[in-house]
């Protein structure tokens, strides 16, 4: 006998096509779960809406990375050009009117930063890199990076109910429903 | 129903106008399941003989070429490039820009066809980008190494340093440091985020053990879930956003390294469009290269169509004539300015000791994609290969052709020199090209060479209202085939 703790993750149901998950998630949003997530091989053009979800906040992010970048090319290339070591290189004044001649590496050091923020603003905000995830406990949850489409409703949604969530799930379509547990 | 109000449903008399029907992407209706299996396959079976009998020789070319020539030229010095006299400079110049050209189709390919909307993009795209980094890493070798002393390489870096002397920002040779260097970096992000998704795929496939864990780690932990495809869609939007004016960017400052110089042949306004086209034009000539036998080795027919190759075939096409033009105006604007010593520069490259190269170029480059014109060259793919091959050859004469016969009638006649390059030359540009092959094969190897996931989302079936419109059909569409029918039908 198996003396390990087990808790509830949550419920996860299959669905058979990017249209019922399409429809299905439409009523979880409207049943009122806040905790639950739909799984696909690949992006579902509309389901944002479906889900209720808002719009990525990550160009905020990239526009302050960027903004970063320029002000980063500006202050290295000025300071070095014009305050600590002045030259006149094809006539060029060593003042700031030689700005023209910053723009490129401007330019490139705005799309450098812009770059990183983009990958670590993602990172952040879908909360990975992780080792493990309850989900990967499931014996059909492979499927969702193949030809699967799932409905996960987490256990700690407070409206998540044991039977009625089941039921739930059962009613929009879901099939293959299993409670997926992760050791404690 | 939504579709009762379109206009289409009232009656109206004379003949229905066929709504063509898209060609897909991906032929014989192969399902989700298919795609992952054909993807992963590469991945996961045996490779076949080809991919052996490829690597081995490349990898030993890589080894012996860069490996080999590298140790030589850093224990000798620089002298054994030849780099005594300012042609000589030109070698490693003219395979810096031949390489760093190959890589904009695929950033093109990623970028500028994603935020145009080209869904055909999603075939070719992983290869391309992969080719992107592979080649700027060959492209990278020769400027570094050409420094002459590569340990003093991180002078180029603006880091405080002993001589308290700083780089020059007005140089366009520093332009060349920073946008090659963010191009590089990136096209990594770029390729990488673009990668998650398809790793955690063969990740999942895995049985546990060390491939499941490398493929786990590079994976990041990727489910697939909404709330990370939201987020992951803007951030690959942005990367695209970013992408388009940096490759635009990158051979515009690659030519400024020319153009802001007061050499004739050189000092001209044109260059930065006429290197972005050419590069445009030479990378995608090189991913039809690349993916048209890979293409018959893994049996991705399904996946890279005839359509495909086509649009391929049409890019060249197009960039190929917008590089003939560049090459007519140059020689125009030549004419007309009156300038003797441009002239001059012009007439030395067509009838000089070079004109063989400068031949090669206009009849590799100009003409040879000219029979993309031609429905029968763009299907028949020995016509296809032969043509991508004219302009990847073209491709690199057209830089020894600017850089070289340039260089050889400068002002001094004392730099007057004839250009022949030293076997280590031409040891280290071969090596470059078993190196540049030699990774790619392993991309073959270890990583999904298609993006599974974005192929996927071409799929009819992936629109959420799929399975409203199959049953509501739209009502003014009809087959070319009901067409045809209908038309015999109203004659008799």
């Amino acid at each position: 006998m198996s003396t390990t703790r087990k808790r509830v993750y949550g419920y996860l149901a299959e669905f058979k096509s990017a249209s019922a998950l399409y429809k299905a998630a439409e009523k979880v949003r409207d049943a009122g779960f806040r905790k639950w997530d739909c799984y696909s091989p690949y992006p579902i053009h509309g389901l944002d809406g479906a889900m209720g979800l808002k719009r990525s906040i990550l160009p905020w992010f990239v526009f302050f990375g960027g903004m970063t970048g320029t002000a980063t090319a500006f202050a290295l290339a000025y300071s070095t050009q014009v305050v600590i070591y002045p030259t006149v290189v094809q006539a060029k004044p060593a003042n700031i009117f030689t700005i023209p001649a910053f723009f490129p590496v401007m330019f490139e050091l705005t799309i450098l930063f812009s770059g990183f923020t983009v990958l670590f603003g993602l990172l952040a905000l879908i909360q990975l890199p992780r080792l493990n995830h309850p989900l990967f406990a499931s014996r059909q949850f492979h499927r969702a990076t193949d030809d699967g489409f799932f409905i996960a409703i987490e256990a700690r949604d407070p409206k998540f109910s044991p039977n009625q969530t089941k039921e739930l799930l059962a009613e929009i379509g879901g099939a293959n429903i299993e409670l997926v547990e992760e050791e404690d | 129903m939504a579709s009762s109000t379109t206009t289409a449903h009232e009656p109206h008399t004379g003949v229905k106008l066929p709504v063509l029907e898209r060609e897909k992407l991906i032929l014989n209706e192969r399902s989700y399941h298919w795609i992952t299996e054909r993807i992963c396959g590469v991945v996961e079976n045996k490779q076949p003989l080809l991919w052996w009998l490829l690597f081995i020789p490349s990898a030993l070319i890589a080894a012996i070429g860069v490996g080999g020539g590298l140790f030589h030229l850093v224990s000798t010095g620089v002298g054994v490039w030849g780099n005594t006299n300012r042609v000589m400079w030109g070698w490693p110049i003219v395979n810096f820009v031949f390489w760093i050209g190959i890589g904009h189709a695929g950033t093109l390919i990623s970028a500028i066809l994603f935020l145009t909307r080209q869904n055909w993009r999603t075939s070719i795209n992983r290869a391309a980008e992969a080719m992107t980094i592979f080649a700027v890493m060959c492209a990278g070798i020769f400027p570094a190494f050409h420094v002459g002393r590569v340990w003093f390489a991180w002078f180029l870096a603006p880091v405080p340093n002993a001589n308290a002397v700083w780089q020059n920002f007005k140089s366009p040779l520093l332009w060349d440091v920073f946008a090659v260097s963010t191009y590089f970096t990136v096209s990594l992000i770029f390729w990488f985020l673009g990668m998650v998704p398809d790793l955690a795929t063969i990740r999942d496939r895995c049985k546990p053990g060390i491939r499941k864990f490398l493929y786990g780690i590079f994976a990041l932990g990727w489910r697939g879930g909404n709330r990370q495809w939201s987020h992951y869609e803007m951030a690959y939007l942005l990367l695209a956003a970013l992408s388009t004016p940096l490759v635009l960017s990158v051979h515009s400052v690659v030519s400024f390294d020319f153009a802001t110089s007061v050499v004739p042949g050189w000092h001209t306004t044109i260059f930065p469009p006429y290197f972005v086209a050419g590069a445009i034009f030479g990378g995608f000539a090189m991913v039809l290269t690349i993916m048209i036998p890979a293409r018959f080795v893994y049996g991705l027919q399904d996946l890279i169509t005839m359509k495909h190759i086509d649009n391929m075939a049409k890019i060249i096409l197009l960039t190929g004539t917008i590089v003939g033009y560049a090459y007519l105006m140059e020689l125009f604007v030549a004419f007309y300015s009156g300038a003797i010593y441009e002239m001059d520069a012009f007439k030395f490259r067509i009838a000089g000791p070079y004109w063989w190269a400068y031949a090669a170029m206009m009849s590799l480059n100009v003409i040879s994609p000219q029979f993309f014109w031609f429905k029968a060259c763009r299907e028949n793919l020995w016509v296809v290969m032969a043509i991508a091959m004219c302009v990847n050859v073209g491709m690199w004469f057209e830089r020894f052709v600017i850089i070289v016969t340039t260089l050889a009638r400068m002002w001094l006649p004392g730099d007057w020199k004839t250009f022949s390059p030293s076997p280590q030359d031409q040891m280290l540009f071969v090596g470059t090209i078993g190196m540049f092959l030699a990774l790619f094969m392993l991309f073959l190897r270890f990583l999904p060479c298609i993006n599974i996931a974005e192929v996927k989302w071409t799929k009819l079936e992936a629109d959420p209202h799929f399975d409203d419109k199959e049953h509501h059909p739209d009502p003014g569409a009809t087959t070319i085939a009901a067409y045809q029918k209908e038309l015999v039908g109203s004659k008799s």
